[in-house]
Parts: C-alpha cells; sequence; structure tokens
C-alpha cells in the first residue's frame, strides 16, 4: 500500500476541496438572497409580481435546496475531502472521481436552480426535483462513496478519526434515504408520481425528511465540528471517547424519529408515539456532543475572545444545543397540538439551519480557505468578526420573531368561544403575524449581509494567496 | 400501513449492519489508546511534519 502510494507524487488532492470550498460562499450567498426574497413575499405578497416562476410556492424549494444541499452541501464535500486526507495522511483515492463529484454536483444544482422556478416538482418537502436530476444525484452520491471510503481503504493511519465516522455515516445514510424516498415512476422527462401512495407515502417521506436533518445537516456537519473545532482551538477535543459514544448513541437511535413529524395525521398513533420517544431519546446524545465540543475551550476560553473564527465554530454548538433540546419538546405530542403548522416549526428549523449548520460551516471555510489558498488567515480577520456580530443579531432577530409569531398563531387558532365557535378566523391570525414576518425579513437581510462580506473577504483572500501542492507526511510501512 | 413492513425490517436490518460494524471497530483495535488518537490530529501539522508519527518511527528503530 505504501509502496504504491509513493510512486504517484506524495501531495494532496486538493483542488477539488477549493471548488467545493469557493462554491459553498456563492451557493449560500445564491440561496440565503433567495431566502430573503421570500420572506419578502410572505410580508407583501405583491412582490410575486404575478409571474409564475417568482412565486413563492416555486422560489421556497429553490431557497431550501440552495442552502441545504448547495450551501450545506459543498461545505460537507470540501471539508469531508480535506479531513479525510489531512487524518489518513493519504491523498484522495481516484481524484479524478472526486472530481466528477464536483462537476455532478454543480449540474445538479444548475438544473435544480432551472426546473423548481419552472414549476417541475415531485412535491415532495427536500425532495422536490424530478427523476432525471435524482438519477443523477444517486450517480455522484454512489462516486462520492467511492472516493471517501477508498480514502479511508488507503489510509496510512491506523485508527480512523471520529470525524471520518460521522461524515461516512452521512454518506451511506443520504445514499439509502434518497434512493428509497424519491422512487417514482416516470411518466414524462419532466413530470413522474412517486411509488408510494397516501399516508404510505407520508410516512416515506418523513422518515426520509426527518432522516436527512439527521444525517445530512447533523452528522455530516458533527464531522466538521470534530476536525475544524480542535484544530481552531489547537486543543484536542475535550473527551475524545465521549466523541465515539456521540456517534454510536447517534446512528442508533436516529433512523426512528421521522414520524413526530405527522402528529395527529392519519399514521397510527403507535407509530406517532414511537417517532416522540426516539425524539426525546436524542436529547442525550445531542447534549454529549454540544457539551464534548464547547468543552474543548475547557480552560482556553480566553480564546473565545480572540478568535472570531472560533465565535462561529463555539456559538454555533450552543444554537445546536438550543434546537437539539426545542426539538425533543416539539415532538411531544402535546406541544405538537400547539405547535404544529406555525411559525414556531419554522423558527425551530432556522435556529438549526442558520445558527448550527450555517455558522459551522462558516467557521470551517473561514478556517479551510486561507490554508486552501496559502495563507495562514484570511485576508481581514476584522471582517470575521464583523460577519460574526451580524449573522448572531441575524439569527437572534429571526428566531424571536418567528417564536412569539408560532405560539400566537397555535393559541389563536385553538381559542373557542364557549359556545364552541373559533374566536378567531384564520385571516385574523395572519394579520397578527404582519410585524414578526417584518423582524423575520430584517433578520434574513442581516443573515444575508454578513454572507456578502464572506464573499468579498474570500475573493480578497484568493487574490491574495497562491494555490500551492501540500506534501503528504512520509509514513513508514510498519505503521500502515 | 404496508408501508411499515418496509421501513421497520429496513431499519432493524441497518441496526444490526452498524452493530456489525462496531463489532469490527471494537474487534480490530480502533479504540484502543483513544485519548492519543484525539491528540494526533494537532500533532501532525499541515507542511508535512508528523511528531507522533516521527516519535513511532524512532522508537520503531
Amino acid at each position: 500500500m505504501a509502496s504504491l502510494a509513493r510512486s504517484d507524487a506524495p501531495v494532496y488532492s486538493d483542488d477539488v476541496i477549493r471548488g467545493f470550498a469557493l462554491m459553498t460562499v456563492v451557493w449560500g450567498i445564491v440561496g440565503m438572497l433567495v431566502g430573503v426574497i421570500i420572506a419578502a413575499q410572505l410580508t407583501w405578497p405583491e412582490l410575486n409580481f404575478g409571474i409564475p416562476w417568482l412565486s413563492y410556492g416555486r422560489l421556497r424549494p429553490l431557497h431550501t435546496n440552495a442552502v441545504i444541499f448547495a450551501f450545506g452541501g459543498c461545505a460537507l464535500f470540501a471539508t469531508s475531502y480535506h479531513v479525510v486526507q489531512r487524518t489518513c495522511q493519504t491523498r484522495l483515492f481516484l481524484p479524478g472521481l472526486a472530481m466528477f463529484t464536483f462537476v455532478g454536483w454543480q449540474v445538479v444544482i444548475v438544473a435544480a436552480a432551472i426546473t423548481l422556478p419552472l414549476g417541475m416538482t415531485q412535491g415532495k418537502e427536500y425532495a422536490e426535483l424530478e427523476w432525471p436530476i435524482d438519477l443523477l444525484i444517486a450517480v455522484v452520491w454512489v462516486a462520492y462513496a467511492v472516493v471517501f471510503f477508498g480514502t479511508i481503504g488507503m489510509r496510512k493511519v491506523r485508527h480512523i478519526y471520529v470525524a471520518n465516522w460521522f461524515f461516512g455515516a452521512f454518506i451511506l445514510a443520504v445514499a439509502l434515504l434518497h434512493i428509497v424516498n424519491s422512487a417514482a415512476i416516470p411518466v414524462s422527462l419532466t413530470k413522474s408520481y412517486s411509488a408510494y401512495a397516501g399516508v404510505q407515502d407520508a410516512m416515506v417521506q418523513w422518515w426520509y425528511g426527518h432522516n436527512a436533518v439527521g444525517f445530512f445537516l447533523t452528522a455530516g456537519f458533527l464531522g466538521i465540528m470534530y476536525y475544524y473545532i480542535p484544530k481552531q482551538a489547537e486543543r484536542p477535543i475535550y473527551s475524545y471517547r465521549l466523541s465515539i459514544v456521540h456517534f454510536w448513541a447517534l446512528v442508533f437511535t436516529y433512523m426512528w424519529a421521522g414520524p413526530h413529524h405527522l402528529h395527529y395525521t392519519a399514521l397510527p398513533d403507535w407509530a406517532q408515539s414511537i417517532g416522540m420517544i426516539f425524539s426525546l431519546v436524542l436529547l442525550a446524545p445531542s447534549w454529549g456532543g454540544m457539551i464534548n465540543g464547547i468543552m474543548t475551550l475547557s480552560g482556553a476560553w480566553h480564546k473565545l475572545r480572540d478568535d472570531p473564527i472560533l465565535k462561529f465554530l463555539i456559538v454555533s454548538l450552543s444554537f445546536y444545543g438550543m434546537s437539539t433540546f426545542e426539538g425533543p419538546m416539539m415532538s411531544i405530542k402535546t406541544v405538537n397540538a400547539l405547535s404544529h403548522y406555525t411559525d414556531w416549526t419554522v423558527g425551530h428549523v432556522h435556529s438549526g439551519a442558520l445558527g448550527w449548520v450555517g455558522l459551522i460551516s462558516m467557521g470551517a471555510m473561514y478556517h479551510l480557505i486561507p490554508r486552501l489558498f496559502g495563507r495562514k488567515q484570511m485576508y481581514s480577520v476584522k471582517a470575521i468578526d464583523l460577519h460574526f456580530w451580524i449573522a448572531t443579531i441575524g439569527i437572534v432577530l429571526y428566531i424571536a420573531a418567528m417564536w412569539i409569531a408560532g405560539v400566537m398563531q397555535g393559541l389563536m387558532w385553538r381559542a373557542v368561544n364557549a359556545d364552541g365557535t373559533l374566536v378567531y378566523t384564520f385571516v385574523e391570525s395572519v394579520k397578527a403575524t404582519f410585524p414578526f414576518y417584518v423582524i423575520r425579513l430584517l433578520g434574513g437581510l442581516l443573515y444575508l449581509s454578513g454572507m456578502l462580506i464572506m464573499g468579498w473577504n474570500t475573493v480578497m483572500t484568493v487574490r491574495n494567496g497562491k494555490a500551492e501542492p501540500v506534501a503528504i507526511p512520509l509514513v513508514l510501512p510498519a505503521h500502515a | 400501513m404496508d408501508i411499515l413492513y418496509l421501513l421497520i425490517p429496513m431499519s432493524a436490518v441497518l441496526v444490526l449492519v452498524i452493530l456489525g460494524v462496531f463489532a469490527w471497530a471494537t474487534y480490530s483495535g480502533q479504540f484502543e489508546d483513544i485519548e492519543v488518537e484525539g491528540r494526533r490530529i494537532l500533532t501532525s501539522d499541515e507542511n508535512g511534519v508528523d511528531n507522533h508519527q516521527a516519535e513511532q518511527a524512532a522508537r520503531e528503530k
């Protein structure tokens, strides 16, 4: 194995990482801009302008796909390819295939950005893309798995670092979820029907949907957390043993929580209860992981004051802790009776998305991008700090507005008069929500502004840097 | 709810597969001396110098 690697040029395959890292920033700006547009449309529906492809119903899936799969996806590709090479001390398995995953993934994103506004959709949340794009996703994903696990197989370090376990679970679980949930019968190139019907379809959809949150938006980004926090803090993870317990506890329990999205529906009661119980169980590993990450700074808290990248990484964990506490609470049926279908859910999702996924991705990119371009740090460290504060204020405005709006809507919808009639009409609750939609839009605008600062900082860093190959440390064969 | 006949066995099989991987990791020594492994990522820097491995190499010689 070692002799084979030595016949190649002993440098890491970083080109593909550079591509994904830069596209993370680009798609972040695009996806968040669409988010701001639809937040404005919810506040002032006239902003649809009567143009079908600008309507909320078509732009909303464009927003979710762009931020989750384009921004988040590129961040995961970039970091997983970086972490697996550095921790295994070997270059990527089949770098050409890795480059194919880059090109293929960008084609998927562009295809989504064209077809969704045109109204081509399977109508399944977070799985809207039509079958030809689904097939391309499956091919790219299998290639991703081959590259990732091939690299693990070529590793020169016997121990597989915990971040790779998280990335590996994310890659395998997403493959399984995507293939099962996207099963559809095509009737034309642009239209297909799900292989499942009615409540069966709903159950498969939320088995997919929740586990997409669990494995795409959680396990993958925990992989980022377990490498970049110790690296940036220059301290080992608080308890490496706990990180391993965290991993196994999470993968054993996550798959069963999906039914909590279908409380009080045609889904059998016992299935709803199982979903609720497993959601509550998930609180334990989630908080174990959060505490493990934050306590990495134990005894070196001053670093949090001086280093804006650590602010991104650590504050993202506190949002992870908040949303993994809020989620299990919302899965309790009696709480769900109030929260379901209100903007509370939207607030919950965004405390995870903006707070956890967004901030940890930005922090990891601020660590990674200068190193990929031969620099010690970003062009402007002050701009990172500014970005952090703008983004954090934006998140707080967003989620506080949605909490208030959501609880208010839930209470208004369930309020009944003594004679059993409803106190409020639906439109009265819409009217009452207006000011909170304005605040939410303001929060979103701030978050987008932060991302634009990151875009400028990235351009300046790349312009003043140079992409140079990094040598792989030489390893003795006896160690392999 | 025929779909549960697909999803529940699939989840059960998945748990068995995860158990299998866990057993492999345990018996192949992935969890031996693990706190050292947590520090290793910090000792290998970007320029190709790996202190931990250099020490190990020195010991093996």
